[in-house]
């Protein structure tokens, strides 16, 4: 049996102050002790009923299931791409791609978003939207970017360089036991300096996150107020199955 | 002089502590206590851990923080209840109800005051004023100037509560925005530096305002060895004066004890934090004695 307040530290400070006359209290001791919130202590029930309805709502809305996944995606299955982050790499693209074009009349190339926020695996079995909350808790939304090839080159070489599975669509990466470029491909076609390239990514990264710089010296960017999460949901919703594989996006060859 | 090496002496004896219970009898005239209770980095972790959930399992949660605090101020009225920040964001709860639950158990569960973390700008500073007419508690920031945005004239930078005839002044800082927190979210948000705006609050609140305790709730983080540059509650507390005790959060750090820094004129301030999402409950009594005729001799501290 667990101790109901678990008292770590105790101290105890005297003080005994200089001045003789004046008219303040004295601080004479000061006692911390830090408390651990744990199973033995019972909730008070006040509370447990106020929580109780928000609770049954929010559980309501996120154990519904919306699609079914046949393995574990966790993102430690690939070294430089994996199963997980290209599911949520072509998720963007694909739920982005139509209101960026109704927007624009453009179309997003590649989408490249951060290893670091995918915060969770995908468990086999039922996919919930609690599965999208676990792996994107985070409000962030989908900014596209309009780069020139060789602002392109900066993204490539922030790859090269941090040598992560950062998920990425629409990009082909291939390199060398350097990390040297051996192939870098936008939908399956050279790179070109000059021609304009439509880049999404999230408002985090956009704004320098993980030390994304260079998406600030692209030119002009499209908010469009769609949440990385609600496309993963959105998506799920439309898919039966998902069946995300670790694929030849961004590999290294000897 | 001599009374002074006494002092000294007992110090360095640890078989003062175990011999532990010097109750407030030790003490001559009235006793006042004041208890200070404490969270930070809450997270929106309304529910407790599951049973699963690794080292965190089966620890945490609103209602029975809200039993333990019941309890503690039915042995002491003269209890306050404050938080260090980051109380939205981490659950579900925050992503469909946008803070509105977190305010209202804060309110139900009596908190006095709280100052505002990194996170809890992840609605907007929209966001988080629409949430404030749930919030029955202050709010408190020092170094944010809110001046050119929504939030102006909602928020104080110090509160000030009389518990027992003891003053108690609280004033709030927070961590730069810039870089941590997307513009669009904090706006015209304006950090100000931590040390400069807690040298002017303390001057406030100690000499003005003549408080008895002074307490600074930081979301600073609580120490930034390797960033120099960094304000963290190790380094205000080194540099200023006149604050008895430093509630920190954003870096979730569990101490176990606080931690005892001497301030820019060798004075002890304590920091404290207690990690995050709703594990743990800070404690932290100030005992005073109200008579006049006091003699002294410094400071002495048992650990």
């Amino acid at each position: 049996m667990k101790k109901r307040i678990d008292i770590l530290f105790s101290l105890f400070i005297f003080l005994m102050l200089l001045s003789s006359c004046k008219k303040e209290k004295h601080l004479v001791k000061i006692e911390g002790t830090r408390i651990e919130i744990n199973e033995s202590i019972s909730g008070n029930s006040d509370i447990e009923s106020f929580i109780k309805p928000y609770r049954e709502n929010v559980r309501k809305n996120l154990d519904s299931v919306l699609a079914y996944a046949p393995e574990t995606y966790s993102k430690r299955d690939g070294k430089l791409n994996t199963a997980i982050g290209n599911l949520m790499a072509d998720i963007v693209l694909e739920q982005a791609n139509p209101i960026f074009r109704s927007r624009t009349e453009n179309t997003i190339n590649m989408v490249l978003l951060n290893y670091g926020g995918i915060r969770a695996s995908i468990p086999k079995g039922n996919v919930t939207a609690r599965t999208a909350y676990q792996i994107m808790p985070f409000e962030n939304s989908i900014v596209v970017v309009e780069m020139k090839g060789n602002h392109i080159k900066k993204l490539i070489e922030y790859l090269q360089k941090s040598q992560q599975a950062h998920p990425i669509s629409g990009l082909k990466l291939t390199v060398d036991a350097n990390f040297d470029i051996a192939k870098a491909l936008i939908n399956n076609k050279e790179i070109k300096d000059e021609e304009t390239y439509f880049v999404a990514t999230n408002d985090y990264l956009y704004d320098g996150g993980s030390e994304m710089y260079f998406f600030k010296q692209g030119g002009k960017s499209y908010t469009l107020n769609y949440k990385i999460r609600n496309a993963m949901i959105d998506y799920f919703k439309k898919v039966d199955t998902i069946a995300p594989i670790v694929d030849d996006r961004f590999t290294q060859i000897n | 002089m001599k009374r002074r090496e006494f002092v000294k002496q007992t110090a360095a004896s640890t078989a003062l502590v175990s011999l532990g219970g010097l109750g407030l009898s030790s003490f001559s005239g009235k006793t006042k206590k004041i208890t200070i209770l404490h969270t930070n980095d809450v997270h929106s972790h309304i529910d407790p851990f599951g049973p699963e959930e690794g080292r965190n399992a089966n620890k945490g949660g609103v209602a029975r923080r809200a039993a333990v605090i019941e309890k503690i101020r039915q042995e002491n009225s003269n209890t306050l209840l404050l938080d260090a920040g980051d109380i939205f964001q981490g659950t579900p709860y925050f992503n469909f109800y946008g803070g509105e639950l977190e305010f209202k158990l804060m309110s139900m569960l009596k908190y006095d005051v709280a100052t505002i973390g990194n996170h809890d700008f992840d609605n907007g500073i929209e966001g988080l004023l629409a949430q404030l007419p749930h919030a029955k508690f202050k709010f408190v920031s020092a170094n944010y100037d809110f001046t050119k945005t929504v939030m102006d004239t909602f928020l104080k930078p110090y509160e000030i509560l009389i518990k027992d005839g003891i003053k108690i002044g609280i004033f709030g800082l927070g961590i730069q925005l810039e870089g941590l927190v997307l513009k669009e979210l904090y706006k015209e948000t304006k950090y100000l530096n931590p040390i400069e705006v807690a040298q002017d609050m303390s001057r406030i609140l100690k000499k003005e305002e003549k408080c008895d305790l002074v307490i600074c709730l930081s979301h600073l983080g609580y120490d930034y060895k390797n960033e120099p540059n960094q304000v963290g509650d190790l380094s205000l507390a080194k540099a200023t004066e006149d604050i008895d005790l430093i509630i920190g959060g954003h870096t979730h750090t569990f101490l176990k004890k606080p931690t005892i820094v001497k301030n820019r004129k060798d004075k002890n301030v304590l920091v404290n934090q207690v990690g995050c999402y709703g594990l743990y409950l800070g404690r932290i009594d100030f005992y005073f004695d109200s008579q006049k005729n006091k003699t002294s001799s410094g400071h002495t501290i048992i650990v």
